[in-house]
C-alpha cells in the first residue's frame, strides 16, 4: 500500500509520580523480603493488592499482616510480543496464584520451564529488587 | 421511559486508514447514518461519542468536538463516552437514554477511533496500562492478549477446549468478513494458519487476536413519536439494554472462564426485552480474541458453561446453526476500532434486522425479528448487552 501522506505531531514524554504513601509499609516491606496485604479491623475483609480503605464496609481502619508464600496456580500465559517498556525483557510468563489466605495475586512466574508449568500446580510466592532496585514480587519453584 | 427507536446508520470502511483524521473519519460514517434516516445534523439535539485513544494513539484530547464540528453537530448536547472497548455501546445507551427520558426527541450516537498513527509496540504499552496500571502493567507488563489468554489457559483446563476450537471461531469470523466489504481482513483462512501463526501471548497465537483497526460508525435514535412523523418505514426498536461492571484486578475475579459482567448483562437485557436467548435470530458478540467468542455463547445462554467449544464444533453459531453469530466478520476479521465497536455491532444489527445485509451470502435468517449485541470493555471491566427487534 502506498504511505499515505501525514505530518507528524508534537512530541511528548509522560512519567507520572505514583502516590505511595498510604500503602508505603508494603513497597518498603518487599525490599525486606516480605509480602503483606491489609485486612479491615472493622469486617475483617483481606486485601490483596493492599488498600488503605475497605470497600466492602468503606471503613478505614485496617492492619497490616504478611501473606504465606505457599500458591496454587489458576491460571497463567507467556508473553512473547511485549509492550514497548518491556523490549528489553526476555518474553516472560505471566500467572495468578491463590494463597491459602484466600487472595490471589496475578505476578511473573520463574524458575519453571514453560511446559512444566499446570493450572493446579504448587508455586512459591517471593519478594524481590529488580536489578535495576524495583520492588516487586514474583512466584518461583517451591524448594 | 419512551419507546426508541433506531432510524439511521452509517459505517466508514474498516482498516489501516491512513488517509483521513479523526473527524474526516466520523464523517463517512455520519453522513450515511443521516440520509438513513432522512434527518438534518439540525435535527439532532443530542450526540453521545464513544472513543478511547484521544490523545493517546490519535492526536486530538477531545475527539467529540472536533468530530462534532466537522459533521455540522456544533451546537447539540454533547460527551465522549469511555468504557474502554464498550465505549461505542456506552455512548449508545446514553444516546438512548436521552431519548427515553424524553430530554431529547433525535440524538445519535457517534464512534470513531484512530489507532494506527502510532507503532505496534506503543499500541501494546497503552492498551495493556488499560488493564489496571498500578498492580498489573507496572511491574508485570501484562498485554491484552495475555489478559484474554489467562482465561483461555483456564477454560482449556477446566473444559477440554482446544486450541483448534479457538481456531475454529477465526476461521468463522473471516469467511463472513470475506462477505464484508467494509470489513478490515477479508482474506479466508484455515485452521492450521491460525495453529501455525506466530505465539503472541501464549496459547494464543496471531490469528486468535483481532487486528488494531481504524473506524467510525453512527447510528441515529428517535421516539416513537419522531418515527411516526417521518413515516420511518422499517424502525428497528431497542428492546432491552443491559449493563454491569467487573474488578480491575484480574486477580479479584470470581474465576476465569466466563465474564461475570457478560452474565450479569445479558440477564438485565433479556429481562427487559422479556425475550430467551433461544428466541434470538442473530446475534454479534465481543470476539477480540477467539476465546472471547467461546466464554460470550456461554455467558449469553447460547449453550451451557463449558460447551461453548461444542457450539463452534457443531456450526452452529454459522448461518443455518441455531444461532449465527458475528456474520460481519466479528472484531476478530471486521475489526475492532475500541471506541466504535459498539456502534459498528449496532450498525451491523440494524441491517441483519431490515434485511438489507447488501451481501445476501451473510444475512442471518428472521424467524422473530430480534437480534443481540454484547460488548465488552477491557477484560470484561465493563459489559453492556443490547436487544434490538424490529
Ligand atoms: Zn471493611
Amino acid at each position: 500500500m502506498a504511505v499515505m501522506p501525514s505530518i507528524k505531531s508534537r512530541e511528548v514524554k509522560i512519567v507520572q509520580d505514583i502516590p505511595i504513601s498510604k500503602t508505603l509499609q508494603f513497597w518498603e516491606a518487599l525490599k525486606q523480603g516480605k509480602i503483606l496485604a491489609t485486612k479491615c479491623r472493622k469486617c475483617g475483609k483481606l486485601y490483596f493488592p493492599p488498600a488503605a480503605d475497605c470497600s466492602n464496609c468503606l471503613a478505614s481502619d485496617m492492619e497490616w499482616v504478611e501473606l504465606s508464600s505457599e500458591a496454587t496456580i489458576e491460571t497463567f500465559t507467556h508473553v512473547v510480543v511485549r509492550p514497548t517498556t518491556f523490549q528489553q525483557e526476555k518474553p516472560y510468563t505471566v500467572a495468578i496464584g491463590k494463597l491459602k489466605e484466600g487472595v490471589r495475586v496475578l505476578a511473573w512466574l520463574t524458575g519453571f520451564k514453560l511446559s512444566e508449568v499446570k493450572v493446579g500446580m504448587k508455586a512459591k510466592l517471593v519478594a524481590k529488587l529488580t536489578p535495576e532496585g524495583r520492588p516487586t514480587y514474583e512466584f518461583t519453584r517451591p524448594e | 421511559m419512551r419507546k426508541v427507536a433506531i432510524i439511521g446508520v452509517g459505517s466508514s470502511k474498516f482498516g489501516v486508514r491512513n488517509d483521513v483524521n479523526v473527524a474526516e473519519l466520523a464523517f463517512e460514517a455520519f453522513k450515511p447514518s443521516i440520509e438513513d434516516a432522512g434527518i438534518t445534523p439540525k435535527d439532532i439535539e443530542f450526540v453521545a461519542v464513544g472513543s478511547t485513544g484521544a490523545g493517546a494513539w490519535y492526536e486530538e484530547l477531545l475527539p467529540a468536538v472536533v468530530s462534532a464540528e466537522y459533521c455540522g453537530l456544533t451546537g447539540a448536547g454533547l460527551l465522549r463516552c469511555e468504557a474502554a472497548c464498550a465505549s461505542g455501546s456506552a455512548a449508545f445507551a446514553t444516546a438512548y437514554w436521552a431519548v427515553a427520558s424524553g430530554q431529547a426527541e433525535i440524538a445519535a450516537a457517534l464512534g470513531v477511533e484512530k489507532m494506527r498513527e502510532i507503532d505496534t509496540p506503543t499500541m501494546m504499552e497503552w492498551i495493556g496500562r488499560a488493564g489496571y496500571y498500578l498492580w498489573e502493567f507496572h511491574n508485570f507488563g501484562l498485554t491484552f492478549p495475555a489478559y484474554y489468554a489467562l482465561y483461555a489457559t483456564a477454560h482449556m483446563a477446566r473444559f477440554g477446549t482446544t486450541e483448534e476450537d479457538l481456531a475454529l471461531v477465526a476461521v468463522k469470523n473471516h469467511k463472513y468478513a470475506s462477505m464484508n466489504p467494509i470489513a478490515h481482513l477479508q482474506n479466508r483462512i484455515t485452521v492450521d494458519d491460525v495453529l501455525s501463526s506466530m505465539v503472541i501471548a501464549a496459547p494464543l497465537k496471531l490469528f486468535d487476536c483481532c487486528p488494531v483497526s481504524d473506524g467510525a460508525a453512527s447510528v441515529i435514535l428517535a421516539s416513537e413519536e419522531k418515527v411516526k412523523e417521518l413515516k420511518v418505514d422499517t424502525p428497528v426498536w431497542v428492546a432491552g439494554i443491559g449493563y454491569a461492571s467487573g474488578t480491575a484486578n484480574m486477580s479479584k475475579r470470581l474465576d476465569y472462564v466466563g465474564l461475570e459482567a457478560s452474565v450479569a448483562a445479558a440477564q438485565k437485557a433479556y429481562k427487559m426485552a422479556n425475550v430467551t436467548p433461544d428466541q434470538l435470530d442473530v446475534a454479534v458478540v465481543h470476539d477480540c480474541f477467539t476465546i472471547a467468542e467461546i466464554m460470550a455463547y456461554e455467558d449469553l445462554g447460547f449453550c451451557k458453561k463449558g460447551e461453548g467449544a461444542k457450539l463452534i464444533r457443531e456450526g452452529q453459531t454459522e448461518i443455518g446453526g441455531k444461532i449465527p453469530v458475528n456474520v460481519d466478520g466479528g472484531l476478530k476479521a471486521k475489526g475492532h476500532p475500541i471506541g466504535t465497536t459498539g456502534c459498528s455491532m449496532i450498525y451491523e444489527l440494524t441491517k441483519q434486522l431490515r434485511e438489507e445485509a447488501v451481501e445476501k451470502s451473510r444475512q442471518a435468517p428472521m424467524k422473530n425479528y430480534i437480534a443481540l449485541a454484547h460488548n465488552v470493555g477491557g477484560t470484561g471491566h465493563y459489559c453492556y448487552v443490547t436487544i434490538l427487534r424490529r
